[in-house]
């Protein structure tokens, strides 16, 4: 196995310092480590990356990515969206279990856990489905899935909200068996049955079906509350309101065990964008108020969402070449997650790289349950990493991604950042800026 | 002008402009030989997803009078309607060479989609999405308008003139309709002052920046003696079970121009309708037949707004400025 | 009568033709070729094409009410507005449409004088005649114009003309009429030759 030696990285965004790579760990750390004594000889024959200036995170968890495989391969495969994970920074995604066939059994999680495996751009930990075929009404077998090769700790209907009380109540009762966690897509069905944007101003002029904020909030109140109740652990999925944030806030000064996630869209995007017309700005739950964005960014930095989440969901192209009310909801996000959170949270110096690291690592995978992922960067540690240069500034190119879908809504945009290495398990999956082939 | 999507997009001197050239194509229109040469060569296409005989037939007559030529393609029956998407019922449109598509969709915002796609290149005007637009019934209803509020009861000349001074209240469905949010922003536009009349169930939320009042209380606003009150269709299917208002009879009995209300106006104001009425629920018999009613004008006035529409998108070499006077410039100030 | 002055618009030189009183004198003679032509103003009808014809059809009409006394002016007046049956739409930003309003006797079996300011390639006269048509069949038509410039695309004539004016078609030929522009006067605007 190749060593590598990254000269002059700023680890978290702190001081420079050399970090040398070997079997898969973190070997060494520290400054000039080609003039030590003992590892001296393994830093001078270790491939240099010269890291100079560049920020050095742990690799990114995302514990929201759709990789629509098995069932919607025109989308995106498992091989494609672990391609795009990596070029991202990440090592780890978890594939949500809205496919076709619904991920509800043993069978369908480990199939998927396989096909990350063989892909080998990123850990893929599967997401198992919470009822059977994502209904909303029977429970589906979770505890074969948590024993299964994939070893799923993260159940969802995510798309669908579990809206029924007593299924969710059960489900979260249930998971505490496996110390998995139910991650919610809070939204009240019956409150957003023709909805196609946030209901408020821009809703009005524009005469779309409005998706009111209390449907997600309403949702999450009452789901806080039954966590509170069993004793359970709550995931709030894609929190999009200042309201949710509120509820939020609230649960976990009560000492509920409830984390949140906010996406990169709704850090950074408001339903302004929808007067376009165009369906890469459709998404669910949508694109909120600036004020909406305002809170998000608090409830970010203040520790009262955990997670930033990509809720990566691709769609072929003609299923957003159409009409607002026909298109599919739902953008891409993993190749622009990191530069969107640069851009909202860091540049407007709200967190720190430190930050970033636990928004986009450490806390994912601890509510993941993922044992050898968003670990510290320290000697003796696995070493998945992501080199990030904070200077550079790019456009946006939707076609140029490694996605094999094109609804970026950030296509044209100038973001700040680039990956210029991903590290899984001590093998690059990107270096320079571009993906290492034929692993 | 390249696209007419909606009425907001206007100003008011494009808005005057339209209405002018409306009482120009009225006139026209009042001949024995109502046909003109003007759009002579150029294809229209009427691009109807959604059903509505009535608006497709004044845009083809309108079309028609101009000498454009004309093709109706109505989803029902043809291969959108085994599942053809927009984009390539566009690029179709695009291949046969259609210089403006008239386009009626269930889904708002399509035209925009249509105008903005870069699928083809003809003009689009919207004949009506989903409840967001219908910018030539606003124009129509401002046409009306002005002809009898400033024209007939004024004593001038419209042309040239906007609404200023002018009070309109609607009433009705305002929530799901696109008449509603048209006429909103091109009267406002044009100087009048709207009232909105509705019960709260059918008011949008979001309606607070939008350039009008809004009463839940009809009789209250009547009070207020307005220059005209247009009622908008009710659809039945609305109440009930979840729905926005209990009973049909609670709402004739709000929200209905029945004929006590009617007889609350003042002599002077007019009463409209986009149509087709129910009557009985939204509009009295007393109301829509009176000579106060204006709403088989409207219809008529639908025809030369629309020609007035076409002939400022279609007249013209590609993106046209507002009208100017090409033949005769300006005179060259100061030569002696 | 012709005085050199500064060339504003087109850059060159604008040379006046016209002044007032060679406007006013030429009206008159045309008003009397036209009575002379027509053995007096029974069923004589004048249409103005807008813009300039407008007006300068009007004085036409008072100057034959002057000669002849039982003619009103005003009822034997109209305007004709060509803008829907030209044939160059296409190729001009949109042109904002005229009135058109026929004197009280209609056109019909009348002898119809059209009026306009300049006449060049004879298209504002086709889409006249065209326009013509489709209002009522006069039993002649006929044409006045203050300036003819030459350059005739299509077989058009006509009947009275204020002045024969020989023109490159670099050059610019404006009629201003007081009661538009503010003063009377023809100007030739582009290089003298």
């Amino acid at each position: 196995m190749t060593t590598y030696l990254l000269t002059g990285a700023r680890v978290l965004g702190e001081a420079p310092t050399d970090v040398l790579i070997a079997d898969g760990k973190i070997a060494a750390l520290g400054s000039d480590l080609t003039q030590g004594a003992e590892a001296a000889d393994a830093a001078r024959d270790a491939q240099r990356i010269e890291a100079e200036g560049l920020v050095l995170l742990p690799g990114l968890v995302d514990l929201h990515t759709h990789l629509r495989e098995p069932g919607r391969e025109d989308a995106e495969t498992v091989a494609s969206g672990t391609r795009a994970a990596a070029l991202g920074g990440f090592t780890c995604v978890h594939a949500m279990a809205n496919t076709s066939p619904v991920a509800d059994t043993a069978g369908v999680v480990e199939q998927v856990w396989r096909l990350g495996r063989d892909a080998g751009y990123a850990d893929v930990r599967p997401v198992g489905a919470v009822t059977v075929g994502l209904a909303g009404e029977q429970l589906a077998e979770l505890g074969a899935m948590a024993q299964s090769a994939a070893a799923v700790r993260v159940f969802s209907d995510d798309g669908r909200c579990v809206a029924d009380p007593v299924v969710m109540r059960r489900a979260l009762e249930y998971a505490k068996a496996f110390d998995a966690v139910i991650a919610q897509h809070a939204q009240e069905p019956r409150l957003t049955a023709t909805a196609q944007m946030h209901e408020g101003v821009v809703s009005a002029e524009l005469g779309l079906a409005g998706w009111p904020a209390v449907a997600e909030e309403a949702i999450i109140a009452r789901d806080v509350l039954l966590a509170e109740h069993v004793g359970s652990r709550l995931h709030v999925l894609h929190l999009s309101t200042a309201g949710s944030v509120e509820i939020v806030r609230w649960a976990k000064t009560r000492g509920i065990d409830v984390t949140a996630e906010a996406t990169p869209h709704h850090l950074y995007l408001t339903d302004e964008l929808v007067r376009s017309y165009d369906p890469v700005f459709k998404v669910n739950p949508p694109l909120r108020t600036e004020a909406d964005v305002e809170a998000v960014r608090a409830g970010l930095a203040d520790g009262t969402i955990d997670v930033v989440g990509t809720d990566h969901a691709p769609h072929p192209r003609e299923d957003k070449d159409c009409e607002w009310a026909a298109a599919a909801f739902g953008m891409t996000g993993l190749e622009t997650a990191l530069s969107v959170v640069q851009a909202a949270m860091v540049e407007t110096g709200r967190m720190t790289w430190a930050d970033v690291a636990r928004v986009m690592s450490f806390e994912p995978a601890r509510i993941g349950r993922v044992a050898d992922q968003g670990r510290p960067i320290a000697v003796g540690e696995p070493a998945n990493l992501t080199l990030v240069d904070p200077d550079a500034r790019r456009v946006v190119v939707p076609q140029e991604q490694a996605t094999a879908s094109m609804n970026s809504p950030f296509g044209g945009m100038e973001l700040p950042g680039r990956v210029v290495a991903t590290f899984l398990h001590g093998r690059p999956t990107v270096l320079d800026g571009r993906l290492v082939e034929g692993r | 002008m390249k696209h007419l999507l909606s009425a907001g997009d206007l100003s008011r001197s494009e808005a005057v402009t339209i209405l002018d050239t409306t009482a120009a194509m009225a006139a026209t229109q009042e001949r024995e030989i109502k046909k003109l040469p003007t759009l002579r060569g150029r294809t229209v296409v009427n691009l109807f997803f959604e059903d509505s005989t009535r608006t497709r037939i004044s845009f083809e007559t309108a079309a028609k009078r101009l000498s454009a030529d004309v093709i109706n393609f109505s989803a029902r029956g043809s291969s959108v309607s085994k599942g053809e998407s927009l984009k390539d019922t566009a690029l179709t449109l695009q291949a046969m060479g259609a210089d403006a598509v008239v386009i009626r969709h269930s889904a708002s915002g399509a035209p925009h989609v249509l105008a903005r796609s870069g699928w083809m290149t003809g003009a689009v005007l919207n004949a009506g999405d989903g409840t967001h637009q219908h910018p030539t019934q606003a124009l129509l209803d401002a046409y009306t308008l002005r002809r009898h509020l400033v024209g007939l009861r004024g004593g001038v000349d419209p042309v040239g003139h906007g609404l200023d001074g002018q009070h309109v209240v609607i009433v009705g469905d305002i929530l799901h309709s696109r008449v509603a949010r048209s006429n909103v922003e091109l009267l406002h536009t044009l100087g009048a002052r709207v009232t909105l009349v509705a019960p709260p169930t059918l008011v949008p939320v979001g309606v607070e920046p939008w350039t009008c009042e809004v009463s839940y209380d009809f009789d209250q606003v009547l009070d207020t003696e307005p220059d005209a009150v247009m009622m908008l269709r009710v659809q039945r299917e609305r109440m009930g079970g979840g729905g926005f208002f209990p009973s049909a009879l609670e709402y004739s009995r709000s929200y209905g121009l029945d004929a006590r209300r009617f007889a609350r106006l003042p002599d002077h104001a007019i009463v409209m309708h986009p149509g087709p009425m129910n009557r009985g629920l939204e509009i009295s018999a007393d109301a829509a037949d009176s000579p106060r009613s204006v709403i088989v004008e409207q219809v008529g006035n639908g025809v030369a707004v629309r020609m007035a529409a076409l002939y400022l998108l279609l007249a013209g070499a590609g993106d046209a400025s507002p009208p100017g006077h090409a033949e005769n410039p300006a005179p060259i100030e100061g030569a002696a | 009568m012709s005085v050199p002055t500064d060339g504003l618009a087109d850059g060159g030189r604008t040379t006046e033709i016209f002044d007032p009183g060679d406007m006013a004198r030429a009206l008159v003679r045309i008003g009397h070729e036209i009575l002379e032509r027509n053995h007096g103003a029974a069923d004589v009808v004048l249409l103005g094409i807008p813009t300039r014809g407008v007006p300068l059809a009007r004085r036409l009409a008072r100057t034959i009410a002057r000669v002849e006394a039982d003619v009103d002016a005003d009822a034997v007046v109209g305007d004709l507005d060509v803008t829907m049956h030209r044939d160059d739409l296409a190729r001009q930003p949109v042109r904002t449409i005229g009135a058109t309003s026929l004197p009280p006797g209609g056109i019909d079996g009348k002898v119809v004088v059209l009026v306009d300011d300049v006449l060049y390639s004879g298209r504002t006269i086709r889409a006249a005649l065209d326009a013509l048509n489709d209002l009522g069949r006069p039993r002649a038509v006929q044409l006045a114009v203050l300036v003819d410039r030459g350059h005739r695309e299509l077989p058009i004539r006509a009947d009275y003309v204020g002045k024969n004016l020989p023109t490159s078609s670099a050059e610019r030929v404006r009629v201003l009429l007081d009661e538009i522009d503010g003063r009377d006067a023809v100007l030739l605007n582009g290089d003298v030759r």
